[in-house]
């Protein structure tokens, strides 16, 4: 693999080379599409991820933003080796995931941990929550001893802001919000480097969603975590993140410092994506122009030629249907993929 | 402007096995002709069986108004016949739900969906019922309506499906649209597809708008007035601005401390509230909030306290506004 790794991509947030942790590159994943029982024939491609290239640095907190089916839950999904990425490369601390066979990606499956959506089907309801935190270090056999084990549970319970009490109750005895505590406490278990949060605090209320973003950031302070927060919620991602990408049918669209995201966002897709958040404050709201972008996003199957975004665009030219916009660095650090800017 | 909805003092319960959930506990508020009144709180607070008590939808059993009245256009709906309860549903109160993936049939076409209440309300031939079909999905911004009358739910996408349930809910020319969670599934510039299409239609034909939400942002851009929900009954009401400038209920600071904004830096730490909302089949006499509110005092455990004019239009439930203003006014 490395035709499909252009010039560009691989310079992409070089600016702190040195202690990167995830290094992705080219990375592509298609669904296929078949058609038929006996014959299986392959009719289309679903371009989930189509050539995403970042990199994160250790203790960094990248944010992926963009809307449903853009591919930023995939590409979490390949980080994690539970896709089979179809083309291109991650480098975890230099290692090539992809190359690795099940028994060599073990000690990285400690590395790497994931915080999922929703709270209340990524739990198993038949177990008790001691159960579902002492699970993983048994397998990855990080504390052998079963009262070591037990201890181990009751403080990551007390770290999450949970009270002991709730080690020996199931799933469905707790709230949201604290099932959300309990996914956070499992991928803690295991000592990770890094943690995936898909959308970690998408379903829960404003104020419970609260707690749970401080908590994290918290966690990130003390253990030194480094993030992927992949979420739809920009608001949320402005808080949290160093750093932004957004994504739009599977591409890269713009990626640079969260508030230099924020305040100067240059491509059009960024530029609509802000302006359609609402703002909780009525004397801002009614200052605010309220441009809506039109259309639906088009099928990943059968995305438009040239940029992608250029239906919905409203500084399209005659040339953005034909040329894919390569993803350039305009200021030091913001790379953005449009050739109208 | 002149009342078109009163509620009074409604009370609507739920009675379960683990006891008696005291959804809505006592919400009186009025909804003025034109005007959108935004309901908002967390899940549980009882902002949708409110909603729902008004178009008589509690499913019995478990549910039931126990008390109270909703006077729409000066007819009390609770003491109507279920007859002529379905003459109003639907014809002068819409709804707009949740989930455009559920709430539409999916195996009825759209065109046979958008005209039932045609037929049904207005007594409209087949010939007319698809006119005005057509000119409906073209108000809503559906291309090329006449196709799409013949196709079924699955053939949409979500923003569509919503853009079909508020054609649905404009067909009779309702003087009140109930809009549950209308954008809460979908995407954010889709979101915003929807609320400014809502708002367009709704000033323009004159539409009353009672909107249930989560999401704070979206009140402060679309609504008129604003109730905040909190264990059953309204803590906070008044104009979204003073709603928002000038909370007055600790619960409503709460909450506006909690959002993260898009227009602020980062690195700024939200300052959540403690603990959780209370069991509604477990409330006592006190203030529903005290546990979880940093200026409770030994008055808010044993009386709960009613909403109380404070100025400007601007009502709060709170025994304690006067120690919440003063520190507001020491913060700023």
């Amino acid at each position: 693999m490395s035709a499909a790794i252009d010039e560009n991509a691989v310079a992409a947030g070089t600016a702190e080379l040195g202690n990167t942790l995830i290094d992705v590159q080219g990375l592509k994943m298609h669904f296929p599409i078949t058609e038929g029982i006996v014959m299986n024939k392959v009719v289309a491609q679903v371009k989930a991820v189509d050539g995403v290239s970042f990199r994160i640095q250790k203790g960094e907190t990248l944010g992926l933003v963009g809307e449903s089916g853009c591919g930023k839950t995939t590409t979490g999904r390949c980080i994690l080796q539970l896709e089979n990425p179809t083309d291109g490369q991650i480098l975890y601390d230099g290692v090539d995931l992809n190359t690795l066979n099940s028994k060599q990606m073990v000690p990285f499956r400690q590395k790497i941990q994931v915080i999922f959506q929703d709270p209340f089907s990524s739990l198993n309801p038949r177990m008790k929550i001691g159960e579902i935190l002492a699970e993983p270090m048994k397998v990855h056999k990080i504390i052998t001893d079963k009262r070591a084990r037990d201890e181990r549970v009751l403080d990551l319970l007390k770290v999450c802001g949970l009270s002991p009490r709730f080690a020996d109750r199931y799933p469905h005895e707790m709230s949201g919000g604290q099932r959300q505590r309990v996914g956070i406490a499992r991928a803690l278990a295991m000592d990770p480097e890094f943690i995936v949060c898909d959308e970690a605090v998408s379903a829960l209320d404003v104020s419970i969603q609260a707690q749970v973003i401080n908590l994290l950031e918290d966690l990130r302070d003390e253990f030194g975590l480094t993030y992927l927060f992949i979420s739809h919620d920009l608001s949320v991602v402005r808080h949290i993140c160093h750093r932004v990408a957004v994504m739009y049918l599977g591409n890269m669209v713009e990626l640079a410092d969260c508030d230099e995201l924020f305040d100067n966002p240059i491509h059009p897709y960024t530029k609509a994506l802000l302006e359609a958040v609402p703002i909780p404050d009525p004397s801002v709201e009614s200052g605010r122009a309220h441009k809506i972008i039109k259309g639906e996003i088009p099928s990943p199957i059968n995305p438009p030629s040239g940029c992608v975004f250029h239906p919905r665009c409203d500084v399209a030219a005659d040339g953005c249907p034909k040329v894919v916009p390569e993803f350039r660095e305009v200021k030091p650090g913001h790379w953005v993929a449009c050739t109208e800017v | 402007m002149a009342k078109l909805l009163e509620i009074e003092d409604l009370h609507t319960q739920f009675f379960t096995s683990a006891g008696t959930v005291r959804a809505v506990d006592g919400i009186t508020y009025n909804v003025d002709e034109g005007e959108t009144v935004a309901i908002v709180g967390e899940s549980g607070c009882g902002k949708s069986v409110g909603a729902m008590s008004i178009l008589r939808l509690i499913p019995w059993p478990p549910g039931k108004v126990v008390k109270g009245s909703i006077k729409f256009q000066d007819k009390d709906l609770l003491k109507l016949s279920d007859a002529e309860m379905r003459k109003i549903r639907g014809n002068d109160i819409a709804m707009i739900f949740q989930e455009p993936m559920t709430s539409l049939n999916p195996v009825l076409s759209i065109g046979l969906q958008l005209t039932e209440t045609l037929q049904h309300h207005l007594g409209m031939t087949e010939k007319e019922c698809h006119a005005r079909a057509v000119e409906l999905l073209g108000m809503v911004g559906i291309s090329e309506p006449d196709r799409r009358l013949e196709q079924y739910p699955h053939h949409l996408s979500g923003g569509m499906r919503q853009r079909v349930m508020i054609a649905m809910a404009l067909a009779c020319e309702p003087k009140l649209i109930i809009a549950d969670e209308p954008t809460t599934a979908l995407d954010v510039t889709i979101q915003a597809q929807i609320l400014e299409l809502m708002k367009e239609l709704t000033r323009k034909m004159g539409v009353a708008m009672i909107i249930i939400t989560h999401n704070l942002g979206v009140v402060a851009r679309y609504a008129d007035r604003v109730n905040v929900m909190y264990a059953g009954k309204i803590v906070e009401t008044g104009t979204a601005e003073e709603v928002y400038l000038r909370p007055k209920h600790p619960y409503t600071l709460a909450l506006l401390k909690s959002v993260p904004r898009i227009d602020h830096p980062r690195g700024q730490k939200l300052d959540p509230v403690d603990g959780q909302p209370p069991d509604l089949a477990r409330l006592d006499d006190g203030c529903p909030f005290r546990p979880r509110c940093r200026f409770a005092t030994d008055k808010c455990e044993t009386s709960n306290p009613t909403l109380e004019d404070v100025g400007n239009n601007h009502q709060t439930a709170c025994w304690n506004n006067d120690n919440l203003d003063k520190e507001q006014r020491a913060a700023s």
